[in-house]
């Protein structure tokens, strides 16, 4: 059955993957998955969440390509889905730029409640002063 | 309209395309869509399109995963020992599977073989129930312990096992027993008055619930493999210990400037994060006031190789304030007379905890710092509840989401054996599997950000 025969009736768009190709995929990430659990025992360092998410994207990349045929779609729904992703990664970035809060700036604060302390009280009032 | 063996209407090629004769389409192509691939083709990309609002609707959760483990990586290290790894691979095996069934059963639907398609889906179906049986052993004995959200936890290390309390795992067994027991007397009855179609349906279901049950054995046999908790707490404090190192050293000191002595980084840190009353009293008892201190040895070793005094290192460091009045403010303080001095010091020193944040990430307890104590640390309630919490958000919604894919796959599994799909109709199948890959797809990450932090 040919793959992309878009004759006016609509037969012959069904797509079926061969089973041998499937059997492969489901193969391929129950040993990642193996790898992923005894990779746990080792001490890696600071690189263990790296590799895991590598090896948990290397995983996702199979499932979405193959089993959620996505590397025989069309090029709109591959771009819905990766563009959702790109999104995620966004997102994710941006939190985790200054999680800790703890950037320093020399905005002074003019909140009574902050300036309580007496030396903060005076180098806020000589801040404000030579302003 | 006849069937032919392909298992598509005959009229079709007639009619197609013919507005007058809306009636003639075939059954499976709503009369708005031309031809079953257009059908087909919007289906997909309205699936697709609901497929993106739930990975962002997922990423929420991993983000305040992201946060939460970023504040405090010792606390998500020493909660992730109570998690029972094999349950989570046997699982990850089990949803890997049901994912493979899916795909095929796709297939079948696409060549019009009908009876694997039903066997396949009721295989997937199978495989969901038992991801949930070894979900609810894990849930149980983790409510049982009293690992349980933030605000809710009550884990006591010291018993970890307490008397009494709910059977939370009947309670969880209870609907899928009645369900079994529901779909079995469906199953007799339809027998009894010989509907052909309903005990079709019917057989695969009564396998399906039984198979939540062979999930729940699995799970126990597991379970009972190994004892987590005590397994766990050995590896809190370890772990603990070490993030402590790396965390401390990192930010304030050189490694090489304390040698790698866990305990006296952990007296550092003491020094370095202690509350203003202890910090006052250092000041006030010169800085060998910790001589009484069980680890004094270990003290004295850390500051015979720190030849700069712990008191005048430790505001600048905090305040981040090199000016040299606070110097002379330091080591005036540093007379014990001067009472007011030392409380003007404190004063600030708490702020520049606060305007740190010092306070949000608790690095202000007054703990005495040893290995003992870090045990208790990383699993008190305020701080394993939080990933506890996430735990159960991150899972629970996963789970959720699989009860839906089993709603969907009954729905389709009826509907298969009906012989609803055709090789220009197989849309349902298709769109559902998409989701089942999704779903196991957002499980390949929960797993090993979950389980296998070491």
């Amino acid at each position: 059955m040919s793959a992309h025969e878009n004759s006016p009736e609509g037969y012959d768009f069904a797509h079926p993957l061969p089973l041998p190709l499937l059997f492969g995929v489901f193969l391929i990430l129950v040993l990642l998955t193996i790898i992923t659990v005894a990779q746990a025992s080792f001490d890696l360092g600071s690189f263990d969440v790296l590799i895991v998410m590598a090896i948990a994207t290397i995983k996702g990349l199979l499932v979405a390509a193959f089993f959620m045929h996505l590397a025989f779609d069309k090029p709109f729904n591959i771009l819905c889905f990766v563009s959702s992703f790109v999104f995620v990664g966004l997102f994710i970035m941006f939190t985790l730029f200054d999680n800790r809060a703890t950037n320093q700036d020399d905005i002074p604060v003019m909140d009574d409640a902050v300036v309580t302390a007496p030396a903060e009280t005076t180098s806020a009032a000589m801040t404000t002063a030579g302003t | 309209m006849a069937t032919t063996d392909a298992g598509h209407t005959s009229d079709v090629h007639v009619h197609e395309g013919h507005d007058s004769h809306d009636h003639d389409h075939p059954s499976y192509l709503a009369h708005h869509f031309d031809t079953p691939e257009q059908q087909f083709d919007s289906g997909k990309l309205g699936m697709w399109l609901f497929l993106v609002t739930e990975i962002l609707f997922f990423s929420g959760m991993f983000c305040a995963y992201a946060i939460f483990r970023a504040w405090r990586p010792e606390v998500f290290e020493g909660c992730s020992q109570f998690l029972n790894t094999k349950l989570g691979a046997i699982n990850t095996g089990v949803l890997l599977f049901s994912s493979f069934t899916m795909a095929w059963a796709v297939r079948c639907a696409q060549l019009e073989e009908h009876k694997k398609l039903a066997s396949l889906l009721a295989t997937t179906l199978c495989c969901a129930m038992v991801f949930l049986g070894v979900k609810a052993i894990e849930y149980s004995h983790k409510w049982h312990l009293g690992l349980l959200p933030a605000g809710l936890f009550t884990y006591d290390p010291a018993n970890p096992h307490p008397e009494g309390g709910p059977n939370y795992l009947a309670y969880i067994c209870a609907p899928f027993a009645v369900a079994t027991i529901g779909v079995v007397i469906w199953l007799v009855v339809a027998f009894i008055r010989d509907a052909k179609f309903q005990v079709a349906v019917a057989k695969p279901l009564v396998f399906v619930c039984l198979s939540f049950f062979g999930g729940v054995g699995l799970g126990m046999i597991l379970e009972s493999g190994e004892t987590p908790e005590h397994h766990g707490s050995d590896h809190v404090a370890a772990v603990h210990g070490d993030a402590e190192h790396g965390e401390h050293s990192g930010a304030e000191h050189g490694d090489a400037e304390h040698g790698d002595a866990e305990h006296g980084d952990a007296e550092h840190g003491d020094a370095e994060h202690s509350d203003t009353e202890d910090s006052e009293a250092e000041h006030g008892e010169g800085q060998q006031g910790d001589a009484t201190d069980p680890e004094a040895a270990d003290v004295a070793e850390v500051e015979s190789t720190d030849p700069q005094p712990v008191v005048l290192q430790d505001p600048g460091s905090m305040m981040r304030d090199e000016s040299d009045d606070l110097v002379v403010l330091e080591r005036l303080a540093s007379d014990a007379t001067n009472t007011g001095l030392q409380d003007e010091l404190s004063a600030r020193r708490a702020q520049s905890q606060l305007s740190e944040g010092a306070i949000t990430y608790d690095r202000t307890d007054d703990s005495s710092a040893t290995i003992a104590s870090t045990d208790d640390n990383v699993l008190r309630p305020s701080r394993a509840g939080v990933f506890f919490s996430i735990y159960y958000c991150m899972t629970g919604v996963h789970a959720i989401h699989i009860l839906a894919g089993v709603g969907v796959l009954i729905w389709l599994l009826v509907r298969a054996i009906r012989q609803d799909f055709n090789r220009n109709y197989f849309g349902p199948v298709d769109y559902v599997g998409l989701y089942w890959h999704l779903v196991d797809l957002i499980w390949i990450y929960l797993f090993p950000l979950m389980y296998l932090i070491r």
